[in-house]
């Protein structure tokens, strides 16, 4: 630790620490700008100014910027003095000389950093009296407004875009007092991290623009700490929620997880929870063959009737249900009747990753973990697509290289314009192999094309050159043999070598290969890590449920009277044929929150909360189960489905779960029923937690309205609703402030900090962990003791075949999740399905780019449209934006050109 | 003793004042334009409302009886509701203070009793009224950055034409 004086006050902080952190750390109100704990210092807004003084003596001092200036042992600074404040106070003056006056119309209006800084530097009146620059603004897209006058020039959202997330279609245009902040014409950013700009950005130059359709202000909206559900990685969010509505979703800072950033199908795709499909009342089909509404207590004496008419009964999870709905449907049918709503493939891909995982024989890493890398092969994963935020910190991984040269030149790490300038374009070794192109390859060492099983074959070369014991690859190519010996050397050589590879890869040798990298590596005493990505957000959980017995394909094959199914669209799991003849004999009970074919076939579908109507746990392909809590607290039947499951068993005089009535009891159940998640109950404080008897308020102190909002119904204000399964109070009444476990923070503020740069006064280190620990607890830590024998299915090498191609399934960030893909943000940036093809290939059927082309998958006929991808390798076929067909992937296919005139 | 024989004595004084009761509703009180009563959402000078959601009034009210919902139309802002729950409402014209548009004004009438308390609920139709009240001549459209239909980005007060950022002059 480094000590020093701040205004005679001693302060310590990190040797590798800017004196600007150090401050921020110390719990001091130092005013800034450019500087972000994630992108580091470039001293360039000046906002940041103390005194620092030679010695005791000194009484004049120098001015510093903070943020440039490496804190010393000893050193004497001054935020106080009163021309360090003077100058604070006129770099915010020049900075609002051309600021607008639309504060009142600003969506970052009361959580504008521009507006804290100016705050606190106490610059309150404008004595500029001459006239204003103005921009024209840019449409971006359907997730990101621009409003270019309010710009202040800090380059946070270039040095984020380009620098931090890759991006190359935002950049900084013109020169001196006309710097632009935008793209070189109008046009949707193709960032799938562009949402961060909302909060990179310290003024209202880059806003939510989802959220700004129903706007509220920050003060005005209930928040709830939640997990996404966009993919399997469980990055952390808060859902903000008004009038019954989810207004947003931001960032919550997980400091092992997700850090600052969040992808955009995570932030903008909650549309689904506000839409007109979502089913709010219990549904029965009567005689006539219609669905229509009933009471809860209709549904559930039906429900209860139906469990009572005999047969075989039996249920379907759901990777997208929380452990304890899916834990209750156990319950209720029994575990030998409980089959994990997987299709059949990525059943036994889950199935395999739950094995490797829960051997505990290798570590998982967080993305924290993943950015401290330093070496990174990725076997067959497109990780900007299946993985956003994986991609995310992968990216920051191989800047490791860069971060060395540094340290060896004696720059701190945090002087990022130094750590460019010497580094230049080094980059720690990224392998990335897969069928197609990815968005990673910019970044990679080498960029790999080749078929699913030749990925694989590479993968166990790899394993072989690094161990011999590891089994061996008949017949490789020289090609992949020198590949492997390359890769497997660069692994070595390595310190924290990384391997990722999921289901996205879409083939289960793979990850068997990854899995024998990881394991070769042990052997050789690296300390590798293994990242397995699933696609949903609770899919690890629930492969974790039931060792093993998963295909609920073959339970459907053995008639059953009753099928009850969880928040689960069959037909993206399995085909229509074989769904048809399963259900035909069999009555169906739905559980989901929107409808869908499945619940359009049911005779009774209950309404099942989504993410923001119940809390729940969910286990993220870390391993880490996270609590979600309630942000939505409605009037109407919607509740969690382990609730509806949980009087269903009651009514129908089943007692196993006569002691749930809150998430806490059926948690411990839970944990005492299956060991793996005996760690569950300390996944978040118990719902009876108090700060010195004070609930935790999920609305802010100033929330505004109370006794307005339902006046429009009836003046007399309703009794506020009781949130049971939580220690929070659904009103602003209770305890807010630095003794909240983090689990629990429905927001990020502080005193003078309105903005979400306030989630510094809830750091132990600026950009460290929160204190108390980052939220989640890790099921599946590795042990030293614990062992996992070598895979040694190695596969055959890939032939194609005449006349066919093997249709795998490419990623896409924006549709492919089922119920992000319903958000209208998010279905106006999904792509038309298309097929790809080498270009050898298409002359081959004599078919050009953006040709019609049909084929045959699943039984179906599909269109689709052809993109030639010259690095595809041949007998290959591509298909991407068909993800309810994922199921039906990886296949043979033929494919035909379209009728000249078929739709 | 001594200050309560004072205060009957001036009690007693008040024998020999001028009556200052009006037989009101008869006849009517003089009452100044600043008089806090009834809360109104007034138009700009060129006749559109003047209120553009900014939430301030909301969030200013001490008993939270301001309600409203932002929307928008080319550009403008403007509540979809607005609503005021009367029968809350202490006319302390906290909101008045708060408004940076001068939307949101208190008049001087007072007359709302009602005999059902629902009827005491205000929505924007019952607030809005067709003149700028108290404020005849601002508009904050005029002087905000936001572009809206007829005023184009550098039309506002004291703005310059915006910039051309290919352009390679100084
Ligand atoms: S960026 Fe901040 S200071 Fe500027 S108009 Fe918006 S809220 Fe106000
Ligand atoms: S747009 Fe925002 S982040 Fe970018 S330079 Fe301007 S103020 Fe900074
Ligand atoms: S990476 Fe996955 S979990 Fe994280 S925000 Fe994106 S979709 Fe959500
Ligand atoms: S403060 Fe004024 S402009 Fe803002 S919402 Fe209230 S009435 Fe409208
Ligand atoms: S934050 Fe230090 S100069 Fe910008």
């Amino acid at each position: 630790m480094t000590n020093f004086l701040v205004d005679g006050k001693p302060c310590s902080g990190k040797p590798d620490e800017n004196l600007l952190q150090a401050c921020l750390a110390a719990g001091l109100d130092l005013p800034y700008f450019c500087w972000h704990p994630s992108l580091g210092s470039v001293g360039a807004c000046r906002q940041c100014a103390v005194k620092q003084y030679a010695n005791e003596d000194d009484k004049t001092g120098h001015m510093v910027m903070a943020c440039m200036t490496p804190v010393t042992e000893g050193a004497r600074y001054s935020l106080e003095d009163p021309q360090a404040a003077a100058f604070r106070a006129s770099v915010i003056e020049w900075l609002m000389i051309n600021h607008p006056h639309d504060c009142p119309v600003c969506e970052e209006g009361g959580e504008c950093h521009l507006q804290d800084m100016t705050m606190m530097t106490g610059h309150a009146y404008r004595s500029y009296r001459f006239t204003k620059r103005t921009h024209r603004n840019q449409n971006l897209g359907p997730f990101i407004k621009h409003e270019m006058n309010r710009c202040i020039a800090c380059y946070r959202c270039t040095r984020f875009y380009r620098d931090y997330a890759g991006g190359r279609d935002l950049d900084v245009f013109a020169a001196h007092d006309h710097v632009y902040f935008g793209r070189h014409e109008d046009g949707t950013l193709e960032s799938e991290f562009s949402g961060n700009l909302v909060e990179i950005c310290p003024t209202g130059v880059f806003t939510d623009k989802t959220f700004s359709a129903r706007y509220a202000r920050k003060w005005d909206m209930r928040g709830a700490p939640s997990v996404c559900t966009g993919c399997g990685l469980g990055c952390n969010t808060t859902v903000n929620e008004r009038a019954g509505e989810v207004r947003r979703i931001v960032n919550r800072y997980n400091g092992s997880v997700n850090g600052y950033f969040l992808c955009d199908r995570g932030r903008f795709g909650y549309g689904f929870v506000n839409a007109p499909e979502r089913i709010r009342m219990p549904l029965v089909r009567g005689a006539d063959g219609k669905q229509t509404a009933v009471s809860h207590e209709d549904a559930i004496s039906h429900f209860a009737a139906m469990l009572g008419a005999g047969g075989r009964i039996i249920g379907i999870g759901s990777p997208r249900a929380s452990l304890e709905s899916n834990f209750a449907l156990r319950t209720l049918v029994g575990a030998e009747n409980f089959y994990l709503g997987f299709s059949a493939h990525e059943g036994r891909m889950l199935s395999l990753i739950a094995n490797i995982l829960s051997s505990r024989a290798l570590h998982i890493p967080s993305l924290r973990d993943v950015e401290h890398a330093d070496t990174v092969l990725v076997l067959g994963s497109d990780l900007p697509n299946a993985a956003p935020r994986a991609a995310l910190a992968v990216r920051q991984a191989v800047r490791g290289a860069a971060f060395e040269l540094a340290t060896k030149a004696n720059i701190p790490h945090w002087q990022d314009g130094g750590v460019r300038t010497v580094a230049g374009e080094a980059l720690s070794p990224l392998f990335v192999a897969t069928p197609a192109t990815t968005r990673l390859d910019d970044i990679a060492h080498t960029a790999l094309r080749a078929a699913p099983a030749d990925i694989a074959r590479l993968g166990f070369a790899v394993a072989a050159c690094i161990d011999p014991a590891a089994p061996a690859v008949a017949g490789l190519s020289a090609d992949l043999a020198a590949q492997a010996r390359m890769i497997a050397d660069a692994l070595l050589a390595a310190e924290r070598p990384l391997i990722i590879s999921g289901v996205e890869a879409g083939e289960i040798s793979m990850i068997q290969a990854a899995a024998n990298i990881a394991l070769a590596l042990r052997a050789r005493q690296k300390s590798v890590a293994l990242m397995l990505n699933v696609p949903e957000c609770n899919s690890l959980g629930l492969a974790l449920m039931t060792n093993g017995q998963t295909n609920f394909e073959a339970a459907l094959a053995t008639p059953a009277a009753l099928v009850i199914v969880l928040e689960n669209e069959l037909s993206r799991r399995t085909g229509n044929m074989a769904i048809d003849a399963a259900l035909s004999a069999a009555r169906l009970v739905v559980l989901d929150h929107s409808e869908s074919p499945t619940t359009q076939r049911a005779e009774l579908v209950l309404p099942a909360a989504s993410f923001a109507e119940s809390g729940g746990t969910l286990v993220s392909s870390e391993g880490r189960a996270q609590r979600f809590y309630q942000p939505i607290f409605t009037e109407n039947d919607i509740g969690a489905a382990w609730r509806w499951l949980s009087d269903a068993c009651r009514a129908a005089e089943n007692n196993e779960c006569e002691g749930w009535s809150t998430e806490d009891d059926i948690v411990a159940a839970l944990a005492d029923a299956l060991p793996c998640f005996s760690a569950l109950p300390d996944t978040a404080p118990s719902e009876d937690f108090r700060v010195a008897g004070c609930k935790i308020p999920s609305e802010p102190h100033r929330f505004s309205g109370r006794t307005a909002m339902h006046a429009g119904r009836n003046v007399r204000e309703p009794k506020p609703p009781v949130s049971a399964d939580s220690p929070f109070s659904t009103t602003m009444e209770g305890y807010y402030g630095g003794e909240v476990p983090p689990a629990l923070l429905p927001f990020f503020w502080a005193p003078s900090w309105n903005s979400v740069q306030s989630v510094n006064k809830f750091q132990t280190e600026i950009g460290g962990a929160l204190a108390g620990g980052d939220p989640g607890v890790r099921l599946l830590e590795a042990r030293t003791e614990a062992a996992l024998a070598y895979y040694t299915g190695v596969p055959e090498s890939f032939a194609p075949r005449p006349d066919m191609w093997l249709a795998v399934m490419l990623p896409r960030v924006f549709g492919d999740e089922e119920q992000s893909a319903r958000a209208a943000p998010i279905r106006e940036r999904m792509t038309p399905p298309l097929l790809a093809l080498n270009d050898k290939d298409a002359a081959m059927i004599d078919a050009t780019a953006g040709q019609l082309l049909e084929c045959e998958m699943d039984g179906e006929l599909q269109s689709l449209v052809l993109e030639i991808q010259p690095k595809l390798p041949r007998g290959v076929a591509g298909v991407a934006g068909l993800a309810a067909k994922a199921h039906a992937m990886p296949a043979w296919i033929r494919i035909t050109k379209a009728e000249p005139g078929t739709p | 003793m001594l200050s309560s024989v004072r205060t009957l004595w001036y009690t007693f004084l008040h024998l020999f004042q001028r009556n200052v009761t009006v037989p009101y509703p008869e006849q009517m009180p003089y009452l100044a334009p600043r008089t806090r009563g009834r809360i109104i959402l007034s138009r700009d000078p060129d006749g559109e409302e003047r209120c553009v959601s900014c939430y301030l009034c909301a969030v200013a009210c001490p008993v939270d009886c301001i309600s409203l919902q932002k929307t928008e139309d080319e550009g403008r802002w403007y509540p979809e509701f607005f609503r005021i729950n009367f029968s809350r409402c202490i006319f302390c014209g906290f909101c008045e203070e708060a408004c940076p548009t001068y939307a949101i004004q208190l008049t001087p009438d007072f007359e709302m009793s009602e005999y059902i308390r629902q009827n005491l609920v205000y929505e924007k139709e019952d607030l809005l009224i067709s003149g700028t009240g108290k404020y005849p001549d601002y508009s904050f459209y005029r002087v905000a950055g936001l572009a809206i239909p007829g005023k184009d980005k550098g039309e506002a007060e004291g703005e310059r034409k915006p910039i051309d950022i290919r352009s390679l002059m100084p």
